[in-house]
């Protein structure tokens, strides 16, 4: 499953021409957009105040005063998934930058390398990968407490190795081409190459790549949450809201389902997003279609 | 050929090497003292300090270090502090319910995955592929603990068709036993399910392409049996690398899964042990389950030697 | 074709009856929260280990009732010299131990003498403190000498600490009890269950249930669908949180009992701001304990104003001295010269009512500018950083122990409270067996506490539990932490 993406050569105009096209970037990049825009508009406006309980409403199916119904404290489901999206972005998003951060110098370095260098860093990358995620996570955040930040680390960390992956496999397609013999005889470094030249031709795959990570990120931050060990209140999180709904599934279905359809509808936006993206910059997979 | 599964095992070695001493210094940090945890609110520090002499959590580190990666080799993974009895005892009673639930939904990932890949690919582009497709990507995007609740309420508590947890043990029965897993491996194996579709899909997509398969169409034999003797067996590669590390997947997903469904599984071990301390328990089955992804893993970069000649001459 | 169908029909069947109403059962499935380390309760002090074998497979000379009242148990009745000092147990003969080996006065012996011997594992040697000698009669008659009388010495005997074991099975206890109660161990499926079944040669009134399947549901989330789908017939200890989930489903019972617990929000009284008087106090005016007893424990759950169970003879309410006041919380913070408020953190145990609570509180003290970061910890954490290194600036927790106002005496106790003018009341407690004088003491202990307000005192901890509407015998309260299946059976 190489994802084998060639210097695009299109203009902007024809790209975002595809795009148009594209269903599942139209469809993904719309979601995204929204889910976005709902965490903004949450710093400005939610319809209820989060962080006030109101015990005396607690568990009101969702009527005309509160869309989405309240949970066990009264408070608005409807702001607490708006707020929540800015915790599940958040959370996600710093999680792809660790992994990028830290992971694509290294996935470069290893590809300019080579040799021993690359041979022990895919190993390290082999080591990683030889935990389940999830069980570490648990394990990270049992040491560190639990927390967003905690989780913010436990899942980056995971995400490493995945964009080490990544962008060394990049790298070493693009190593071998003329432009980079061309660099190399001007008597260019491998880090000058390897920043000019060799990044911004995987860039496309550290996208594609992002939002998978990005999505995934929302998941893993539900799961943490949903154990307990993610966000801790009163910062609101879908995967705490579904575990608060959870002893509550036969009075108040209402506080499982909306956040649990939040999640499932933000993650499907970044993969179609992410899947749009593929198509239109991947010229293989346009000649698939 | 033979070189290249050399290489392969010593560095599956020396990577189970290095995660043990990972995992023995990460627990080494955990904060919590098992032995005051033992004993209740009202020991005394000499109490407790008997318990660890006792306990052998005095010892040198490495000296414990080496002691107990003596112990793995010799299956004597020690005894658990909370339950007092061997871990090896705990593992095996636990192993009786997580490897079938893993067994099942890897089954029922494949059994569903694989037809709705050939399905897809098949009809690429048509509408048949994009209900397939789209029904995949919601699968991908559904977090599996809330589609478990989502079945538990539906089916247990509803139609009251299955329990909606706990496990009565092999004891009681085939057929109880099995039902009792039967929601479990459902909310594994859809994710999984989903993403194996897709991977399927695309790469029989990709065969389909490639020359020899033209060759074999122009050559006059029915697309059913192009499909299924070429293709199929050409995408195999990518359909097992996903089923190795999924398998990965399936062993952190039983943790939340035992979780929901309350069943005595390794996953729901492991995570009463972290929050009790009992860290030889978690050691022991943090190292079991790297020891699995890295022996799954290797089987599956043989595999590929044998799907694929090229390979061999390759490495 | 023909074998799917056969196969189908075959599956279908096994799926109908197998999910079939019960009828006349004799058989129970009781969920539990905690599992029992080991299945000793003369070796621990985990209360699931009373919740499982108490009474069910381990008797004591004693017992407690399920009104906390003592009964007779393997001795079936005592005699109490004029001193107070002598009592003389008479006990019953013919009783034999499941491993079929008889039981006399000699296991009476060995069982205390093991209990309060210098190298005893016994959580509770309190208990046993009192006993200066204890002396084989006959078979069937036992003396025990004590050093000074003791009131609670007939109670005490009645804890599941206290229960009579052989010599010959003593050691082993931890995997494989053996007691002489009407209902011998099976099986421990370790992480899952453990089962009781029918003793056979059992002394006394025989039982109804022949098997009790003891089933460990760590979750109030997986507890309620186990409930409603008939896997679990009873928790006896229910998540109040939960209730609201059952109580309108006419196939359960829901029964509200009390508890010795009462719930509190911990106060650090050494860790500044919290050692000023009117920090405390503020705390105090801003909990709305209505507010938190709804929230965090469905509504159920008696209001205190000091440590003391409501249902004690003892107590005075003084919960009228903090009325839930949000401008005077905020005066007596500008007194201590805290107007702009703080922060602290407010450590949070895994049972919901610290959960839920803490929630709770942590928006209530937000109003009056105090600002909470929640910390929620498993039991390791909490023994280990809140109460043994007193690591901590609040924390919410329920002593569930009975009479246990004496704690805030203790040198070196979490609270950090030290108040001379509280402990010399204690010391004259101790010294005091005069019932009225020790409710008047009782009573001025508990007005130095509430003046002082040491801790946020919240609510005492209802007993919820729910069971199947045609099981009938398990008790409403919960004087000691036990499950008495002695009673019962299943009506119809």
């Amino acid at each position: 499953m190489t994802l084998h993406i060639d210097i695009p050569e299109e203009t902007l105009g024809s790209i975002l021409a595809k795009a148009f096209r594209n269903r599942s970037f139209l469809i993904g990049f719309v979601i995204t957009v929204l889910v976005v825009a709902m965490a903004l508009i949450s710093y400005v406006w939610t319809p209820y105040d989060v962080t006030k309980l109101v015990i005396s409403d607690k568990t009101l199916a969702p009527s005309s005063a509160h869309w989405f119904g309240t949970d066990h404290f009264g408070r608005d489901i409807l702001s607490m998934i708006m707020v929540g999206a800015r915790n599940s972005i958040a959370v996600a998003l710093v999680a792809v930058g660790i992994g990028m951060g830290v992971g694509v110098p290294l996935g470069a370095f290893a590809a300019a390398r080579g040799g021993l260098i690359d041979e022990s860093l895919m190993r390290l990358n082999d080591l990683v990968f030889a935990f389940p995620a999830l069980l570490s996570a648990i394990m990270i955040t049992a040491i560190f407490g639990p927390g967003a930040i905690n989780a913010i680390i436990a899942i980056g960390i995971f995400n490493i190795p995945v964009f080490a992956r990544v962008a060394r496999a990049g790298a070493l397609a693009i190593w071998p081409r003329e432009f980079i013999l061309a660099a190399r005889a001007a008597g260019k470094s491998k880090t000058q190459i390897s920043i000019e030249h060799v990044l911004p031709n995987v860039a496309t795959l550290l996208l594609v790549q992002g939002t998978i990570q990005f999505a995934l990120g929302i998941l893993a931050e539900a799961g943490l949450s949903y154990v307990g060990l993610g966000a801790q209140p009163p910062m609101p999180s879908w995967g705490r809201m579904l575990f608060d709904a959870q002893t509550r599934m036969v009075v108040a279905p209402w506080m499982a389902i909306f956040p649990g359809m939040a999640i499932v509808i933000t993650v499907l936006g970044l993969n179609l997003l992410g899947d749009g993206i593929a198509d239109i910059l991947d010229p293989k997979s346009r000649r698939q279609r | 050929m033979t070189a290249y599964l050399l290489k392969r095992l010593v560095i599956a070695i020396a990577t189970l090497i290095l995660a043990s001493m990972v995992v023995f210094a990460v627990l080494e940090i955990l904060p919590g003292d098992p032995a005051r945890l033992m004993l209740g609110l009202n020991a005394s520090a000499d109490q407790v300090e008997l318990l660890r002499d006792q306990m052998g959590l005095n010892a040198p580190l490495v000296l414990r270090y080496l002691h107990w990666v003596g112990g793995l080799l010799s299956l004597d993974f020690g005894r658990s502090y909370t339950y007092s009895v061997p871990v090896i005892d705990l593992v095996r009673e636990r192993m009786a319910v997580s490897l079938p639930l893993a067994l099942i939904a890897l089954a029922l990932s494949t059994v569903i995955a694989i037809p709705v890949g050939l399905y897809s690919a098949s009809r690429r582009g048509r509408a048949g592929d994009t209900i397939a497709m789209g029904a995949a990507q919601l699968g991908v995007a559904v977090p599996n603990f809330w589609f478990a609740l989502m079945l538990i309420y539906l089916f247990a508590v509803w139609l009251r068709l299955v329990p909606a947890g706990g496990f009565p043990g092999w004891s009681a029965g085939v057929w109880p036993a099995l039902k009792s897993l039967l929601l479990p491996a459902v909310a594994l194996a859809l994710p999984q399910a989903a993403i194996l579709a897709r991977v399927a899909r695309s790469a029989l997509i990709e065969v389909l392409n490639e020359d020899y398969i033209r060759t074999a169409r122009a050559k006059g034999l029915p697309y059913r049996a192009v499909l299924w003797r070429h293709a199929l067996r050409n995408a195999m590669i990518p359909v097992l690398t996903i089923l190795g590390l999924q398998f990965a997947f399936l062993i952190a997903g039983t943790i939340i899964i035992e979780n929901v469904f309350y069943l005595p599984g390794l996953g729901r071990l492991v995570f009463q042990a972290i929050t009790q301390r009992d860290l030889i328990v978690v050691e022991s089955i943090v190292m079991l389950l790297v020891v699995a992804v890295i022996a799954v893993n290797l089987v599956v970069d043989v595999s590929y030697a044998f799907v694929d000649p090229r390979l061999r001459g390759r490495q | 074709m023909k074998l799917w169908k056969t196969i189908l029909a075959a599956a279908l069947l096994a799926l109908a009856t197998s999910s079939q109403a019960y009828a006349a059962r004799t058989d129970l499935v009781i969920g539990i929260t905690l599992e029992p380390p080991h299945l000793d309760p003369t070796a621990g002090a985990a209360a699931a280990i009373d919740e499982v074998l108490y009474a069910n497979v381990f008797e004591g000379l004693t017992r407690i009732g399920p009104n906390g009242e003592v009964l007779p148990d393997l001795a079936e009745s005592w005699a109490i010299s004029d001193d107070g000092k002598v009592y003389t147990f008479k006990l019953h003969t013919g009783v034999k131990f499941h491993d079929g080996t008889d039981f006399d006065a000699s296991d009476v012996k060995f069982s205390l003498d093991r209990a309060r011997a210098d190298n005893s594992v016994n959580a509770q040697k309190g208990l046993f403190a009192a006993i200066d000698t204890v002396d084989v009669v006959d078979p069937a008659t036992v003396k025990v000498t004590l050093k000074n009388p003791q009131g609670s010495f007939l109670y005490n005997m009645g804890w599941g600490d206290a229960v009579i074991v052989a010599p010959e099975s003593a050691e082993t206890n931890k995997e494989k009890p053996i007691g002489t109660g009407p209902f011998k161990f099976q099986s421990w499926a370790k992480g899952s269950s453990i089962t009781l079944v029918k003793s056979d040669n059992y002394w006394g009134a025989p039982v109804s249930l022949d098997k009790a399947e003891f089933r460990i549901v760590p979750d109030a989330a997986a507890a309620v669908p186990a409930l409603l789908s008939g896997d679990i017939q009873a928790f006896p200890f229910f998540d109040p949180d939960s209730v609201a989930q059952v109580k309108d489903d006419p196939r359960f019972k829901v029964v509200i009992g009390s508890t010795e617990g009462e719930t509190i929000l911990a106060i650090n009284n050494k860790k500044p701001p919290f050692d000023k008087l009117e920090v405390r106090q503020a705390i105090a005016f801003a909990l709305d304990r209505k507010a938190i007893i709804d929230g965090a424990s469905a509504g159920l759950g008696v209001p205190i104003g000091s440590h003391m169970s409501p249902a004690s003879k003892a107590y005075v309410d003084l919960t009228g001295l903090y009325p839930h006041n949000v401008d005077k919380a905020k005066e007596l913070l500008k007194q201590a010269g805290l107007e702009n408020g703080f922060k602290a953190t407010l450590k949070l145990p895994p049972p919901s009512y610290a959960r839920l609570g803490g929630e709770i509180i942590a928006s209530q003290l937000r109003d009056v500018g105090i600002d909470l970061e929640i910390i929620p910890v498993e039991w390791a954490q909490w023994l280990d950083q809140v109460f043994t290194k007193k690591d901590y600036d609040l924390t919410i927790v329920s002593h569930t122990e009975p009479n246990d106002i004496d704690i805030y005496s203790r040198k070196d106790y979490y609270f950090n409270y030290d108040n001379p003018a509280f402990d010399k009341i204690i010391a004259e407690l101790n010294l005091t067996s005069d019932d009225a004088k020790r409710n008047t003491l009782l009573g001025e202990a508990q007005k130095i506490l509430a003046d002082d307000a040491v801790v946020g005192f919240l609510y005492e901890l209802p007993k919820v539990g729910v069971w199947d509407a045609k099981l009938q015998g398990l008790w409403e309260n919960a004087p000691i932490q036990a499950n008495d299946l002695t009673k019962v059976k299943w009506s119809e």
